[in-house]
């Protein structure tokens, strides 16, 4: 590996909410051109993951650094200032409002002195349909509504706005789960894009067959604890998948239909 | 393993032109592109509103001093209206702004009147007012999380109770405070919130025969009353600031989706504390308006004109869940309420009929909207 220094590194990570130990001792790390897969069945403790990593939630306690040097964030703002970005599930776009509005919301480009100071729309319109031509949704107008957009070409765009605005570390909350087989594997393909240009990804699903098409390690979280992180090349798809499902029954249901649950 | 520097086949930049043929998507015509604006609906009911009063009314309706008379109130409620249509684009009401042009018209006379201080001052102070007024309104919907229905509803009593309370106090028992033209004085300032403006160029247009003219050679017309001024600069204003503008953008957004709104960096309850202050800073620029017109004020001032401003936000445009609307769709709005209010006069309707129309009016514009949404969004 050329990158020693993991864009994000998290040794023991805890959280407790009130009684509630959400998480137990996480560990997982990301380095520059990964995709970082992280597996969990629901309640394993993946949202609160992000959501630390994410900077809404403050963890209880254990290591969390960035880029080598230990952080404490307050605010998706911060995390957001150190090259975190999340992007939601379902909470990316604003569907009423153009894409070019979306694209740049919250930090829009201005121009002019004070009284007369007004966002930049040109150039808006410029970068949103230039990014919009990478990700291969080019014909279409950047005034139109993103209501308009599919599913898929929405998390492309949530996607592009965070690369675009300097993210190094992508976190994608099931990008995929609410979509169809052409539109995740549109998204796959972009994600696989964005590892090239460098960024390390955290891509947050419970498919095994999405983590396994695009991830090169995998880490599976269980009842708030991490199981382990696996390399693609150590581990098979059925192997993940009989982790992921922990207990002895649900691989016995499993294999029952034929592995492919 | 990657390497980080050069970007892959794919992602070479684009070719500065390039035309690719969708089959799944057509050119965006120009009727797409106007059905996309939210004030098409309000425009489009002008001209309706219009070309049946052109066709039943008396001619004297569309004479110069006829569109002063109906932009007059038009522009009272449009102050109000444009407010309003920002506020609910940013996802909220105000129920209390009729209660707050009551209300702001007796700090604005008391503050002439009781402390004899001068019409600037008084001015100013009465704008503070307000705008801690909506600014507290903005606080407790924010902060209690109640749907600020609820919350403005509570102030349309209490303002409109303290309007009553404060005027029968500062009066000694009257319900009306009368006297505060004298007290406030003539000058620039005075200028600026009352009487007409352009006098020389109406003049000059009536000397010249352009305009009709009495036989001494005055304008029939002397002028444009202030507040039409004061309606078309604050629409211009809104408008710009809502397309054109950061804030805008915010704005939309928070109105939009507030949670994805937050989650891109928008500073969301900044933002409605504020659009609630404006909201209630444009009830009090109505009061002040309003009494240095008529000289003094009374408890009724204002009164349901919340419910008029929100209708003709809706004919406007604007969406009841917020996030969708414009400024300018207001401000059509507000002169179609004109329009009707002062039209049925000139024609041989009974001026009653003006809230049967009021009603239908909204309730087409309510459907109106919801299909151009659903066309906006490609709702399916």
């Amino acid at each position: 590996m050329e990158n020693q220094v993991p864009l994000i590194e998290i040794r023991n990570l805890v959280k407790h909410f009130g009684s509630v130990i959400a998480l137990s001792g996480v560990s997982l790390s990301v380095h520059r051109g990964e995709v970082m897969c992280l597996l969990g069945d629901n309640g394993a403790g993946k949202s609160t993951l992000i959501k630390t990593l994410a900077g809404v939630h403050k963890p209880t306690s254990g290591d969390f650094l960035v880029e080598g040097r230990p952080v404490s964030f307050t605010s998706p703002r911060d995390a957001l200032d150190a090259g975190i970005a999340t992007v939601y599930q379902d909470l990316a776009m604003i569907p009423l409002m153009s894409v070019t509005r979306n694209f740049f919301m919250g930090r829009e480009p201005v121009k002019g002195i004070w009284p007369f100071r007004r966002v930049d729309f040109d150039h808006c319109d410029e970068v949103t349909r230039e990014e919009m031509h990478k990700i291969g949704i080019d014909v279409r107008d950047p005034h139109q509504a993103v209501g308009t957009l599919s599913g898929g070409e929405r998390q492309c765009v949530a996607i592009a706005r965070a690369v675009y605005f300097g993210a190094k570390v992508l976190i994608l909350d099931e990008p995929t789960s609410a979509l169809g087989v052409a539109q995740t594997s549109m998204v796959l393909k972009y994600i696989h894009q964005v590892r090239q240009k460098g960024l390390g990804v955290i891509f947050i699903t419970h498919n095994v067959r999405h983590a396994y098409a695009v991830g090169d390690r995998f880490t599976v979280l269980n009842r708030g604890k991490t199981l382990g992180t696996y390399a693609k090349s150590e581990i098979a798809i059925d192997e993940l998948q009989n982790l992921m499902a922990g207990g002895k029954e649900l691989q016995a249901v499993s294999a029952e239909l034929g592995g492919m649950v | 393993m990657v390497n980080t520097t050069q970007p892959t086949a794919d992602l070479s930049p684009a070719p500065t032109v390039k035309k690719i043929q969708d089959e799944r998507l057509r050119e965006v015509s120009l009727v797409t592109r106007i059905m996309r604006r939210p004030e098409l609906g309000a425009l489009a009911g002008l001209i309706l509103v219009a070309i049946f009063f052109a066709s039943t009314a008396d001619p004297s309706m569309f004479t110069l001093a006829g569109i002063m008379n109906i932009l007059s109130p038009a522009a009272q409620l449009g102050i109000l209206a444009i407010a309003a249509a920002l506020l609910m684009i940013g996802g909220e009401f105000d129920l209390s702004i009729g209660s707050m042009v009551a209300f702001t018209g007796l700090v604005f006379g008391a503050f002439i009147t009781l402390s004899g201080w001068s019409l600037l001052l008084a001015i100013a102070a009465t704008l503070v007012v307000a705008a801690v007024l909506g600014g507290l309104n903005g606080q407790l919907v924010i902060r209690t999380r109640l749907p600020s229905f609820i919350v403005t509803l509570a102030f349309l009593f209490i303002l409109r109770g303290l309007s009553l309370v404060g005027l029968k106090w500062a009066t000694g028992g009257s319900t009306q405070m009368r006297g505060i033209g004298d007290q406030a004085g003539e000058g620039i300032i005075r200028e600026l919130f009352s009487g007409v403006a352009f006098e020389g160029a109406f003049s000059w247009l009536a000397a010249n025969d352009i305009i009709a003219k009495f036989p001494n050679g005055t304008p029939t017309v002397t002028g444009v009353p202030v507040s039409i001024v004061w309606f078309v600069g604050f629409a211009l204003l809104a408008t710009w600031v809502l397309l054109r503008t950061r804030a805008g953008n915010w704005i939309f957004a928070a109105g939009g989706d507030p949670n994805a709104a937050r989650n891109s960096g928008v500073p969301v309850d900044r933002v409605k504390t504020a659009l609630f202050m404006l909201t209630a800073a444009a009830a009090a620029l109505v009061a002040i308006l309003t009494v240095l017109d008529a000289g003094s004020t009374d408890a009724r001032r204002g009164f349901q004109k919340e419910f008029e401003a929100i209708i003709a936000a809706v004919i406007g445009g604007c969406l009841l869940t917020g996030g969708y609307g414009s400024a300018i769709g207001a401000f059509f709005g507000a002169i179609i309420f004109g329009m009707v209010s002062i039209g049925l006069t000139y024609t041989r309707f009974d001026s009653d009929w003006f809230q049967v129309f009021l009603g239908a009016m909204l309730l087409l514009a309510v459907l109106f909207n919801n299909f151009i949404r659903r066309k906006v969004t490609g709702e399916r």
